[in-house]
């Protein structure tokens, strides 16, 4: 049952072949056998989750209504907030809080009657590309368990990948969806700002923060995002719908795009490793037998991406953790002596190391002096960004690119290299930048059995256009059955 | 030495806490008193994940204000966080307006005790959250209560257009006037609705060359008293300091004192060298405000006529003085009863005389405004009329209200005539109890008909013996009247 996809295990529930405690039952027991490995889950819920699984399982049984998730069993990244467990961010700051109210995609995934197992782990705060800055937990690549997942939601992927859940929900600053679900060979969908409500995640770079799915297909992330998108009063950032309407993604999405016109930006591609630019160029390859037109376009400020994200998101990111300070909640020094050393002493042994270099950097870009050359410079860069996607997209449907450069490295290879770490997220960031919606879809492996994704690209709010054309491909492909040797 | 001279040169920030249902960015409720910490919300508390949501009343408050300034208002503004570390701000920014106020470039007029008024502009009002309070009353340890914490608050910069501490006074008391006559603050000093912080310096003429003092910012100033009581010691402590140090405005550094209420003095709390930076950014998390010119007419149709324009008219249309103009026109209430008893008939300085003499007195007793009081318009109206027609003594008003005031639906006539107030001017009534008077004390009628010295006591007295006979209730002028005819 582990390798039914949530799609397919609802079927399966409402045809009676399994009901949702036995579904919720073999995924413990799958976490019980692969986790003390994988390490993707933070916490887990086995006694809420059966609770609330049995709850369905009745309500099925006398016939009542259930949502679109009844007893799909579900993974959470541990920066959203719930009533239940902590909430860490993968944080020694923030190890033992306990929010006071649900996210809003965690009610909504509640009243779908999803079945949450658990929380994933995440690079601290969100901040990373490997998970590997975690303050609490390892987590390993289920492909390759000497690798990464990727980050920072790499313990939702890897847990979507070594079938420890059905589906999870990550969220994506500059890639922090995309890049693990490629590393992780599962689909990662991050929707445009604004689509999904942000209120309840714990915000790492407000403007580029945005919660999305990751599943084993790309109907399944149709489904998940049927269920978490919409405007939401507590998110004044998230879009009225009467100017982007929503639909049901999994509606049309087995029709093709006819004539679909995509478009490649060779210079940037080229800066991928040979054998991730050969799956890209494959998969575009499939694309043109399903009758699409290849564009080359020319961006050139995708090369300032980088720059520029690295000074706004670090600049949201000084001031958004200014309040884990050890004063209101969370972890408080008892060394401190005065009001002062509260704040200096809690921080300094709460936050890892890439937390604290992304505040000073954050800080510095944001003093005054500073202020012009670099947050409003980054301000202009990503303006100048989100005029490169425009003009391509009045030519083009879709742009397609590598999720990442590389596929998944080595635990300890690029973690005392900042910089080096920073470049896993350059074909990433963009979408972030622009607040377009962005998809990864398995489409091969290097000669090391190691996955690599497809990056796609469309315009703010065509979520629905999005996900059709990677339904294109997977529907021709069987990248995305493929199963990591320890998960069989 | 030649006589001192100097110009003193206020300018003037005030906050405002606007009187909305609710608290800037959370439906929390926005009360005074209550047990700590009760008031308070995830938002207002700051906890991770959570997201401010705009107050659409505060927000038409501010706007309401900014045009009684006479502000030009932007249809384009939004919200920037402003960053420092203190305990009683949960977030450790506070969300305020930066280089987009809401409003810019007003003037307001004030009265001055000559009858005149003086206009001083304004440079910008905006809107910001107020931060909690500290509490030092648990020993070693402070407390922090987060009631007042996100509650909306108006900050209304002036330029340094004001020269004495009477001035600024004037123009923190018209300001009050003015908030309350638009109904958006109860501007309740004891409660802390209103928090003032002058800046202060002097110009200095010694030697025919003018020298400006350092400026000083007295920090947060919270009653009329202390404000013009910090201004005059901070003139006095200047010209010394000037006269020991030499220190300008060019050599000097600004700096910031505090208000010591119990020595009268200010303290020096804090150079500008080590002045902070509060990093301002735009706040991510909300969206500008456009505000459309249907919204921004709406909002100017709830303007009404303002305290300083009632109190001119007040004065040009129905002849009172400036003092008692002013005294009707405090609240806005009053200045409207005021009106309502002119329109029933009322003579308005008669009117005007019970109101600021008697009724105000009665209200301030039972601690409620004129209006308070419940006595209906008419009935005031109508008491003038008796007062004016003699038929009621001033006395005897004076005594009927007070009664009013205890059973406000009881006409004046009724009173009047149930404890024998009507005053009787009656001549031919009157000239019969003369007549006997005259008869009964001869000595008295010759010592005024010869005239001299003893002629006006004998005068009083024989007008005291009328009042007598007719128990107090003639008419003192009629009796006047009728004697000095008789003895002429
Ligand atoms: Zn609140």
């Amino acid at each position: 049952m582990e390798h039914l996809t949530a799609l397919e295990l609802r079927k399966t529930i409402s045809a009676g072949q399994i009901s949702c405690v036995e579904a919720a039952e073999e995924i413990f027991q799958q976490i019980d056998r692969l986790d003390p490995i994988i390490g993707a889950y933070i916490s887990t819920y086995p006694h809420q989750a059966l609770k609330n699984a049995a709850d369905i399982d009745r309500r099925i049984a006398s016939g009542q209504p259930v949502g679109p998730l009844a007893g799909i069993p579900v993974a959470i990244k541990d920066n959203m907030c719930t009533t239940f467990g902590a909430t860490t961010c993968a944080s020694k700051i923030l190890e033992n809080f306990y929010a006071p109210y649900n996210a809003t995609v965690v009610e909504k995934l509640l009243a779908a009657d999803a079945v949450i197992v658990g929380k994933a782990n995440m690079d601290e705060f969100a901040m990373g590309s490997s998970t590997e800055n975690s303050a609490l937990k390892t987590t390993v690549n289920p492909w390759d368990t000497t690798r990464v997942p990727g980050g920072s939601s790499g313990g939702p992927a890897a847990a979507v990948a070594a079938g420890l859940c059905y589906a999870a929900l990550g969220s994506d600053t500059g890639g922090s969806i995309r890049l693990p679900a490629g590393f992780c060979s599962v689909v990662g969908l991050k929707p445009t700002y604004g689509r999904v409500s942000r209120y309840g995640l714990v915000a790492y770079g407000s403007s580029l923060d945005q919660i999305g799915p990751i599943t084993r297909t790309v109907a399944d992330s149709a489904l998940m995002l049927n269920v978490i998108a919409g405007h939401d009063p507590a998110d004044s950032t998230s879009i009225d719908e009467n100017v982007a309407p929503l639909c049901d993604y999994l509606e049309k999405l087995d029709e093709p795009i006819e004539k679909l016109r995509i478009a490649i930006v060779p210079h940037f591609n080229a800066g991928a490793d040979r054998q991730v630019q050969n799956a890209l160029y494959e998969a575009i390859e499939l694309y043109k037998k399903l009758g699409a037109q290849v564009i080359e376009v020319d961006m050139p400020y995708l090369d300032y991406a980088i720059a520029a994200y690295y000074v706004i998101a670090t600049a949201e990111a000084s001031s958004n953790l200014a309040r884990y300070d050890g004063v209101h909640y969370g972890y408080r020094s008892d060394r401190a002596r005065d009001y002062i050393e509260v704040y200096s002493k809690s921080r300094a042994e709460g936050f890892g190391k890439e937390v604290k270099r992304r505040i000073m950097l954050g800080t510095y870009a944001l003093s005054s002096g500073y202020y012009d050359a670099y947050y409003l410079k980054a301000l202009k860069v990503r303006n100048l960004i989100r005029g490169d996607f425009a003009r391509v997209f009045q030519e083009c449907d879709c742009i397609m690119m590598p999720v990442s450069p590389t596929t998944a490295f080595k635990m300890g290879e690029k973690i005392d290299d900042p910089l080096t770490m920073y470049l896993s997220d350059i074909y990433t960031i963009a979408a972030n930048l622009a607040g377009i919606p962005a998809i990864s879809v398995p489409c091969g492996f290097d000669q090391n059995d190691l996955p690599i994704g497809v990056q796609i690209l469309t315009p703010a709010f065509t979520e629905d256009r999005l996900l059709r054309i990677a339904r294109m491909f997977e529907a021709q492909t069987d990248w995305h059955a493929k199963k990591p040797p320890i998960a069989k | 030495m030649d006589h001192l001279q100097y110009k003193v040169v206020v300018g003037l920030e005030i906050h405002v806490q606007l009187c909305t249902k609710s608290k800037m960015f959370c439906s929390c409720a926005v009360e005074f008193g209550q047990p700590p910490n009760s008031r308070v919300c995830p938002v207002c508390l700051g906890m991770p994940g959570v997201l401010p949501v705009m107050n659409k009343q505060a927000l038409e408050y501010a706007v309401l204000v900014g045009l009684a300034l006479n502000c030009e208002i932007a249809a384009f503004t939004k919200w920037d966080r402003k960053s420092y570390y203190y305990p009683d701000l949960p977030k450790n920014y506070q969300i305020s307006q930066y280089d987009l106020p809401l409003s810019a470039g007003g003037f307001i007029e004030i009265p001055l005790e000559s009858g005149k008024s003086k206009t001083i502009r304004i440079i910008r009002a905006h809107l910001e959250e107020d931060a909690g309070k500290n509490l030092h009353t648990a020993g070693n340890f402070s407390q922090v209560d987060l009631n007042r914490a996100g509650t909306p608050l108006l900050e209304i910069v002036t330029e340094p257009d004001m020269n004495t501490a009477a001035e600024v006074r004037a123009l923190a008391v018209e300001l009050q006037r003015m908030v309350r006559y638009l109904g958006v603050s109860e501007a309740d000093m004891q409660k802390g609705h209103m928090r003032f912080e002058p800046n202060v310096n002097l110009i200095i003429a010694k030697d025919g060359i003018e020298y400006r003092t350092p400026i000083v910012e007295i920090k947060n100033l919270n009653s009329f008293r202390a404000l013009e009581k910090s201004i005059d010691y901070e003139v006095s402590r200047q010209i010394d300091e000037f006269f020991e140090t030499g220190k300008t405005l060019e050599t000097g550094t600004k700096s910031t004192r505090g208000w010591d209420d119990v020595k009268e003095v200010t303290v020096l709390q804090r150079e500008k060298e080590d002045a902070p930076d509060y990093r301002y950014f735009p706040d991510p998390d909300l969206v500008p405000v456009q505000l459309s010119k249907e919204w921004l007419e709406e909002i100017k149709s709830r303007l009404c006529e303002l305290p300083i324009h009632k109190q001119l008219r007040f004065v040009n249309e129905y002849g009172l003085n400036d003092y008692d103009a002013g005294v009707l026109t405090a609240d806005r209430s009053t200045a409207e009863y005021f009106e309502q008893v002119v329109a029933q008939g009322g003579d308005a300085k008669r009117a005007c005389n019970i109101i600021t003499q008697d009724l105000l007195k009665l209200a301030n007793e039972k601690g409620c405004t004129v209006v308070g009081l419940r006595i209906p318009a008419n009935h005031i109206a109508q008491l003038c009329k008796m007062v004016v027609m003699g038929v009621a003594s001033a006395t005897a008003a004076t005594t009927i209200t007070t009664i009013m005031s205890g059973s406000p639906d009881k006409p004046p006539e009724v009173i009047a005539r149930e404890r024998n107030l009507i005053q009787k001017s009656d001549v031919g009534e009157l000239e019969a109890v003369v007549d006997q008077v005259l008869a009964e004390n001869p000595k008295a009628v010759e010592d005024v008909t010869s005239g001299g010295k003893k002629s006006s006591k004998a005068c009083g007295f024989l007008l005291g013996q009328v009042m007598q006979k007719t128990k107090g209730q003639a008419n003192p002028k009629v009796v006047s009247e009728i004697l000095a005819k008789k003895l002429e």
